[in-house]
């Protein structure tokens, strides 16, 4: 991987708030208040050019909400996000990879039409002869046949269906995927396959990626560096090998601690008990002390601040 | 306990089949498990490979027009896979007790959760009152680890968050005391955190009521941590079974060897992931032999003339030619 060191990406202080209020009627009715999620708070990341930076975290911790706000599918309330230039001098063009392979391809479409709609729509080829060469290109570059692009999405399967999607993303020559969750739905011996091509392509092309998932092996595979999330914040951010041998936050270690290893079982555990409380009334002070084994009044009153460690680790905790 | 006691389970040569304007499709073929009492017995398995079709054929929950085409399923040495549908509605709940994936959808989002336990526990246990079903929903809700049960027994599902509605429905799949538990990825749905937590319960309770359990998951961090033997499915066919800690650390079928190379290990860092390459043959297109001998590295000419059943291993079994007279 040939990371340089200026960024593509750089995310600085954001903010995304949703109204989830009742509507007008029983607010008034029933005399409640507007109510508002604040799904994203202060976050700033910066991903190097050629990099991979992942985003970790349960269910509700905002990670997807980063990766929406990145492509602009959502609009920041606070905060801002600068691309770099790319190689046309234009800020780097970003392309996403979903979730659900099943959900993200138009069911009624040939494959060959699902790649070249990007194709079309930005208008990067002129003619039909021109669009049909760059798809059989593609449907090659993500390990699929020409012939494949005559068929359907459902003759294909998961693991099949999410190499379209990437080469879909691909027919732009984005510099930058947003990739949310890419191999969550799928087996684990496709799962290999796709992360797999994914770093090839990376090399291949000089891709950046931006990383979302909750699987902490997938993430150590992946990415060069980790920033933890816990209810809408960046709780820990450091370089992948920093965090996989010095977890400093204490619910980074209880996210390590609790995940299922095949290599070393432990049978025995003490279960950490509690879970993530809703993002709708989040906890005073520092938000993960109701659940912290090292939690003291400070950390129910006053927030801990991102602070940088020695090693280029940053934590937000008070005895980190 | 004795391996020579009966086991609470018993699946002998299960086949299941789907009869279609095509053809008949057959999803499971030529199955055989066993588990004993207070052991967990964990099947793995790709999307397809047959094990939920194996949780749903025991508890005689297969979809039309899914069929027991052959063989046979003992609980306890009874045979339950030809009785009816309403002495089979009393086998389910009171005796095999299931867990699903989706805690949200295995609830009546109507009814808050006592109820459904005061009446899942006065539909099993004849006799029992209204106050005592309801006390003895407090006392299930407390052992699977819910806080403040005296009032939370009167709450709705959407009161509970994911981890504590999939404690109630596991409360729900104990109420009876059944001798057998059908876990259904009971951990997919869940955050990792709770997911060890579920894990747990499972294990502990399992060991307490001396109670089998099967638990069908794609999971292999959870089988690790959880159950004490492991069944590997594929295409259909059980191809691996044996104690989980040889299994996960020297599986003998060239699938599992694979499938466990692939995944991504917590303590060192790879350059590229070990890949099986192709995937799963659809049921309409199970190749002759094997149904693995595409994708296997180390097929030979037997493996595309004839297929291998289980055969003995060092400490399991795998339906390998490897272990029986070679590939040649």
């Amino acid at each position: 991987m040939n990371v340089t060191g200026a960024a593509a990406l750089e995310v600085d202080r954001l903010d995304r708030v949703f109204d989830v209020s009742s509507p007008f009627l029983n607010r008034v009715l029933y005399r409640q208040g507007r109510r508002y999620l604040h799904a994203v708070n202060d976050v700033s990341f910066t991903v190097p050019k050629g990099g991979c930076l992942s985003l970790v975290g349960e269910s509700g911790c905002g990670k997807s909400t980063v990766a929406r706000l990145v492509t602009g599918i959502y609009r920041p309330s606070a905060g801002e996000i600068r691309f770099a230039p790319g190689r046309s001098g234009q800020p780097l063009s970003a392309q996403m990879i979903f979730q659900d392979p099943y959900a993200s391809l138009n069911p009624r479409w040939r494959v060959k039409n699902i790649i070249a709609e990007p194709l079309r729509e930005l208008k990067l080829r002129d003619t039909e002869a021109a669009i049909s060469d760059r798809v059989a290109e593609l449907l090659t570059v993500v390990g699929l046949s020409v012939a494949d692009g005559e068929k359907f999405p459902h003759e294909f399967s998961g693991g099949q269906r999410q190499r379209i999607s990437i080469a879909r993303a691909l027919a732009s020559e984005p510099e930058f995927l947003v990739c949310d969750e890419p191999t969550s739905a799928l087996d684990v011996s496709v799962q290999a396959q796709i992360l797999n091509l994914m770093r090839r392509l990376q090399d291949e092309l000089g891709l950046t990626y931006l990383f979302i998932s909750h699987d902490l092996s997938v993430v150590r595979h992946m990415s060069d560096r980790i920033a933890v999330m816990y209810l809408g914040r960046i709780v820990e951010q450091a370089e992948t090998e920093v965090l996989f041998a010095d977890p400093k936050h204490p619910y980074t270690r209880l996210l390590l601690e609790t995940i299922p290893d095949v290599n070393s079982p432990n049978r025995d555990r003490r279960t950490v008990a509690g879970e993530v409380p809703s993002p709708l009334a989040p906890p005073s002070g520092c938000t993960f002390h109701p659940r912290c084994p090292l939690a003291q009044n400070r950390c129910k009153t006053e927030r801990p601040a991102l602070d940088s460690k020695s090693d280029g680790a940053s934590v937000a905790c008070h005895f980190a | 306990m004795l391996d020579t006691a009966s086991p609470c389970l018993e699946v002998r040569n299960l086949v299941v089949e789907f009869p279609g304007r095509h053809g008949t499709l057959t999803a499971l073929n030529d199955v055989s498990l066993a588990i004993r009492s207070g052991e967990i017995l964990g099947v793995v398995g790709e999307s397809g490979a047959g094990k939920s079709m194996t949780g749903a054929a025991i508890l005689g929950l297969l979809e039309r027009p899914g069929q027991i085409a052959g063989g046979e399923i003992l609980l306890s040495g009874r045979r339950i896979d030809a009785l009816s549908d309403r002495e089979m509605e009393k086998v389910r709940g009171r005796e095999i007790g299931a867990i699903f994936q989706d805690p949200l959808t295995s609830l009546n989002p109507l009814f808050t959760v006592g109820a459904q336990l005061s009446e899942t526990i006065r539909q099993h246990i004849p006799g029992s009152s209204r106050t005592k079903a309801r006390a003895r929903a407090i006392e299930l809700l407390q052992e699977v680890g819910i806080p403040g049960p005296q009032e939370r027994i009167d709450h709705f599902p959407h009161q509970f968050s994911g981890g504590m509605r999939q404690r109630v429905v596991i409360a729900l799949a104990l109420a009876a005391r059944p001798r057998l538990i059908i876990a259904d990825e009971p951990t997919t749905a869940l955050d990792v955190s709770i997911q060890a937590q579920i894990s747990g319960l499972l294990r502990k309770l399992s060991k307490e009521h001396d109670t089998a359990v099967m638990l069908v998951t794609h999971d292999m961090g959870v089988i690790a941590e959880t159950a004490d033997r492991v069944a590997v499915m594929y295409a259909g066919r059980l191809i691996e079974i044996g104690p989980v800690d040889e299994v996960l650390k020297s599986p003998a079928h060239p699938y599992t060897r694979g499938l466990m190379a692939s995944i991504p290990a917590l303590g060192a860092r790879v350059e590229r992931l070990h890949q099986i390459d192709g995937s799963m043959p659809r049921l309409n297109a199970i190749p002759q032999g094997c149904a693995f001998n595409p994708r296997c590295k180390q097929a030979g000419p037997r493996c595309r003339r004839e297929r291998p059943d289980l055969m003995p291993t060092r400490t399991g079994e795998a339906a390998c030619w490897l272990y029986e007279g070679g590939v040649e």
